[in-house]
């Protein structure tokens, strides 16, 4: 079953650059990926809980290394958004004007790269899927980018680049820190092992570092952001989707995955300079975020802003905010997918995306603004849609942490930033809303046209899928806590 | 059953096979030569194939032979046959540039060498990964040196290849100078010019009370000019100073067996030589860290001096000597134990046939793309993915693997590489690779940049040949294949060390 969910947009992508109708193999590709998904999903067997669907086989036998696919309640999750993002972005792709094959074959590969990714219980492949995904994120900004999309193509990918090479040291050092005679690349076993104190406590701090920071620049952690706003303002709609909304979730998820149950000696350690880290997220982007004239750059910082969330109930530490980070993730990336993917059609009409050139949509737009607004208060945090039960969580998780020794004060201060944050992304979200939408109309968008049609189908499912994870998170937190109560069981 | 066959046959295979060439180009009526290096990429396939049956000599003492054929040599000899049969595809396609640049009265003249010279080349090759006595090692290196000082200046007409030629020469005569003397020293010092004999009495030799207790001068000074001498033959800083010129210089497939075959041979050399001294905890303590300082020199310079490269000769010429880096860098991490992803040999000589395919399958592209847009520079490869999109791919995919994106067998490469580092705890030197690892997706993805992002002013598709069509198709295979699943190459290596 994850062999062939995996399979199939790395099959399509290859026939689609062998010349097959781009769109239409696209379509049926990642519709299928999504349905099987959907079906792991429903046929996973919650009552038993643990991995399901193992598929081994072994590659390297003297390493331990293993082509394993496998999915938990936390992969399950992932590959969910993975596959629903993947949908709506192949979806929302407008008519490409030069090299249309090209176009989908890199979309593709990019969401085959995050599913490979999060059904991959191996190391060496958890890694390997990823990094699959950076050089059609290259190609894709480079041809198909706006505004100055060379300079921001390179940007990405040697800071990608970079953030992946710290990030195998780091895992090769977590390799090496396991006694001899237990170092496996099975996730799986590291799972089951990591509860007994695996790794002594003196030897966790090294790895640790590297981890943070490798996957820190992967996920744009404070103060190795930079890359990020830039690249999603000029990247195309689809990448933007995929790449904000799902593939930066993978420090997130190997962060959960691996660095809190292997390392939980270093990630003490090392709280101190998270918490530091993520208050830079969320009160330093998010002033900048707050100072951008432009929509997609806007949109940008403030991805880069809500990170700093889930970093926070990562750093918590506890299941309750591990919980609320992982729901987290999952509603971060439906929204800011709908909210890319509706940038991306706005741009059409406004190149700039400048907030001067921006008012009144919401009379001739309806649908757009109803979408976008509902995507926008969703990121602020409103009740009714998942984010709000997420960084609910979130907050009790951090609070929970900051009154149990030896790190309480530091966490209490890092959660009072943290909530006034909310704050700041009601300023953002809020005005931009009213720039984009209210107010006078501009004369040049007299001839804009809403969303017509099918087109609307992609966001009403991105949208329908927060609204009723929002209303029932339990649906998704059940799923979640038996794998999340294995991985943080010291 | 048939008798198991001794893998000297395939040595002398080869060399028959050269001689056979010579005399052909000699005696035979001119004409189009090409059918010679089709016949020898058969004769040298059905060599490879061979090489499968062959086992080695169980009953030879190697403490008095010159020749060994274990498991190791048997894997570079087969390095060694791969890397000529693909430089030999590379100059099918490449006779009618060297046509333009050899005077010849006769259609066909002077081109017959150009095919039988790799072919000694490759003997030469063969016969240095069997060497376990340094005599050996530097007779069959002065077969391979010289074989590459006339194929470098192969275009007589071409001043840069003339320029090349004259540099390869010079520097070449004086690494060998470096080598003989270091050989002296080493056996003035031990004793011995058989490793095996030399492993065998230095332990003795360095014990308290021994001739070379507390005086190891001597043979550290031999050792140095040995690494430096192999220096130049991997293209390691700083002893690199040939490699850029001579590479842009010479045919490029001359330029091709050289940073495959030249590198191959100095690292089983380097691996062979250094093996019982680095056996000393003594000698290794002052050893390593000389590895090491040469590991970074060419990672650093290597790497960044290929940023600023428009010619894509040069920038492969850098990136070679960068690659030197990376696997200098697992020689300077050999382990006193074993670690866990093998010896730092296996490291090695699967980061260099992966490198081997890598690179050849860079160049086969280079000279069938430099043939239609008359010159290598990077720009010339300008919206290579409209006027040929399987040659743009393939090309994709060899950067991919040279830069080390997963999934492509340079990866694994760079993966073992780091995972030595790492057991070693060389945070320095992996600080370092770090980042030249992103160094080296920027010069890469520029010639990605230039297939994928840019226009070209001629449209034209380009025609590939069969052959080479197939051979492009096979290396890119490879590329992928290995890259996923390593495993027939770990199993090559897993009896070698």
């Amino acid at each position: 079953m994850l062999n062939l969910i995996l399979l199939l947009p790395f099959v399509a992508a290859l026939l689609v650059l062998l010349g097959a109708p781009a769109r239409k193999t696209a379509l049926i590709s990642s519709s299928a990926t999504f349905l099987l998904s959907l079906y792991t999903l429903l046929s996973y067997d919650q009552a038993k809980a643990g991995f399901q669907f193992v598929f081994s086989k072994t590659v390297v036998p003297d390493w331990d290394l293993k082509y394993l696919l496998a999915v938990d309640g936390l992969s399950l999750l992932m590959l969910l958004l993975a596959s629903v993002v993947a949908l709506a972005a192949v979806w929302v792709t407008p008519r490409i004007e030069r090299r249309e094959n090209l176009f989908y074959s890199c979309i593709l590969l990019i969401s085959a790269g995050a599913i490979g990714a999060f059904v991959s219980q191996d190391l060496f492949f958890f890694y390997a899927f990823h990094e699959v995904a950076l050089i059609p994120t290259f190609l894709l900004i480079g041809i198909w980018g706006s505004g100055d999309r060379r300079a921001v193509a390179w940007k990405i990918t040697i800071y990608l680049a970079l953030g992946s090479a710290i990030l195998l040291v780091g895992l090769l050092d977590l390799h090496h820190a396991i006694p001899t005679g237990q170092r496996t690349f099975d996730m799986i076993k590291l799972g089951q092992l990591s509860g007994s104190g695996l790794i002594p406590a003196a030897a966790q701090a090294r790895p640790f570092v590297f981890l943070l920071v490798g996957f820190g620049i992967l996920v744009s952690l404070f103060p190795f952001h930079t890359w990020a706003p830039a690249a999603y303002a000029s990247a195309p709609a689809p990448a933007a989707m995929l790449h904000a909304g799902v593939l930066k979730k993978f420090g997130l998820y190997g962060l959960i995955r691996l660095a809190l149950p292997l390392l939980p000696d270093g990630a003490k350690t090392w709280a101190w300079l998270l918490l530091i880290l993520l208050v830079g997220n969320i009160i330093y982007v998010g002033f900048a975020t707050i100072g951008q004239k432009r929509l997609d750059l806007m949109l940008g910082y403030s991805s880069v802003m809500h990170m700093g969330y889930i970093f926070l109930g990562i750093a918590s530490f506890n299941q309750v905010g591990v919980t609320g980070a992982s729901l987290l993730m999952f509603a971060h990336g439906l929204s800011i997918a709908t909210l890319f993917g509706l940038t991306g059609y706005l741009r059409q009409f406004s190149p700039t995306l400048a907030f001067d050139s921006l008012g009144g949509l919401a009379k001739q737009m309806p649908f757009l603004a109803a979408t976008f607004g509902a995507a926008a208060f969703a990121s602020i945090g409103l009740p009714g849609f998942a984010n709000f039960a997420a960084e609910l969580l979130v907050f009790f998780g951090a609070y929970k942490t900051s009154f149990a020794a030896p790190l309480s004060g530091n966490f209490k201060i890092a959660t009072g930033f943290a909530l006034w944050g909310v704050v700041i992304s009601a300023v953002y979200m809020l005005r931009a809303y009213r720039a984009g939408f209210l107010g006078p109309q501009k004369a040049d968008s007299a001839n804009w046209t809403d969303l017509t049609g099918s087109l609307k189908l992609p966001f009403i499912l991105l949208l329908g899928f927060l609204v009723l994870s929002g209303f029932f998170p339990n649906l998704l937190l059940n799923l979640v806590r038996p794998a999340l109560q294995v991985l943080l069981a010291h | 059953m048939p008798a198991p066959l001794s893998p000297i046959t395939l040595e002398i295979i080869v060399l028959l096979l050269g001689i056979f060439l010579l005399l052909s180009e000699s005696f035979s009526k001119s004409g189009d030569k090409s059918w010679m290096a089709r016949f020898s990429i058969f004769a040298l396939a059905v060599t490879f194939a061979w090489s499968f049956f062959t086992t080695g000599d169980a009953g030879v003492d190697l403490a008095s032979s010159f020749y060994s054929a274990d498991p190791s040599a048997l894997f570079y000899k087969r390095i060694a046959l791969l890397s000529t049969i693909f430089v030999l595809v590379m100059s099918l396609d490449y006779l009618p540039t060297l046509r333009q640049f050899i005077p010849g009265s006769t259609v066909g003249a002077g081109e017959g060498e150009f095919i039988a010279l790799p072919v000694f080349t490759c003997a030469g090759l063969m016969f240095m990964a069997s060497a376990v006595d340094l005599l050996l090692v530097f007779v069959s290196l002065e077969l391979v040196t010289i074989s590459f000082y006339i194929l470098v200046a192969y275009m007589r007409r071409q001043s840069t290849s003339l320029e090349a030629g004259v540099k390869y020469l010079i520097l070449g005569a004086l690494s060998t100078g470096f080598l003989v003397y270091g050989i002296t020293w080493i056996f003035g010092v031990t004793g011995e010019t058989n490793l095996i004999r030399i492993a065998q009495v230095l332990p003795a030799q360095l014990a308290p009370g021994g001739r070379l207790a507390g005086s190891e001068s001597g043979l550290l000074f031999g050792l140095c000019l040995f690494i430096a001498a192999c220096g130049f033959k991997v293209a390691a800083a700083p002893f690199q100073f040939w490699v850029p010129d001579v590479y842009q210089g010479a045919p490029t497939p001359v330029t091709a067996f050289l940073s495959v075959g030249s590198k191959a041979a100095g690292f089983i050399v380097l691996m062979r030589v250094l093996e019982p001294f680095l056996s000393q905890a003594s000698i290794a303590a002052k050893l390593l860290p000389i590895l090491g300082i040469l590991a970074a020199a060419s990672l650093i310079y290597g790497n960044l001096a290929a940023m600023v490269q428009d010619n894509l000769k040069r920038l492969l010429a850098y990136s070679s000597i960068g690659h030197a880096g990376y696997l200098l860098l697992a020689l300077a991490c050999v382990a006193p134990t074993d670690s866990s992803f093998g010896h730092s040999g296996v490291t090695i000589s699967f980061y260099l046939a992966g490198y081997m395919i890598m690179t050849l399958l860079s160049f086969t592209i280079l000279i069938v793309v430099a043939k239609h847009s008359k010159g290598d520079d990077i720009s010339h490869f300008n919206g290579l993915s409209k006027r040929s999109p399987f040659l743009a791919f393939a090309m994709l995919v060899a950067m991919m693997s040279l830069a080390g994106v997963p999934l492509t067998v340079g990866f694994y490469g760079k993966f073992l590489v780091f995972a030595s580092a790492v057991q070693q705890q060389q945070f320095l030197l992996v600080g370092i690779s770090l980042i030249t690892v992103a160094a080296g997706f920027y010069y890469y993805l520029r010639v990605v940049g230039a297939m994928y992002w840019k226009d070209s002013s001629d449209e034209a598709p380009i025609r590939v040949s069969l052959l080479t069509k197939f051979s492009i198709a096979l290396l890119v295979f490879g590329v992928v294949y290995l890259g996923i699943f390593p495993q027939p190459i770990l199993n090559m290596l897993s009896s070698a060390w």
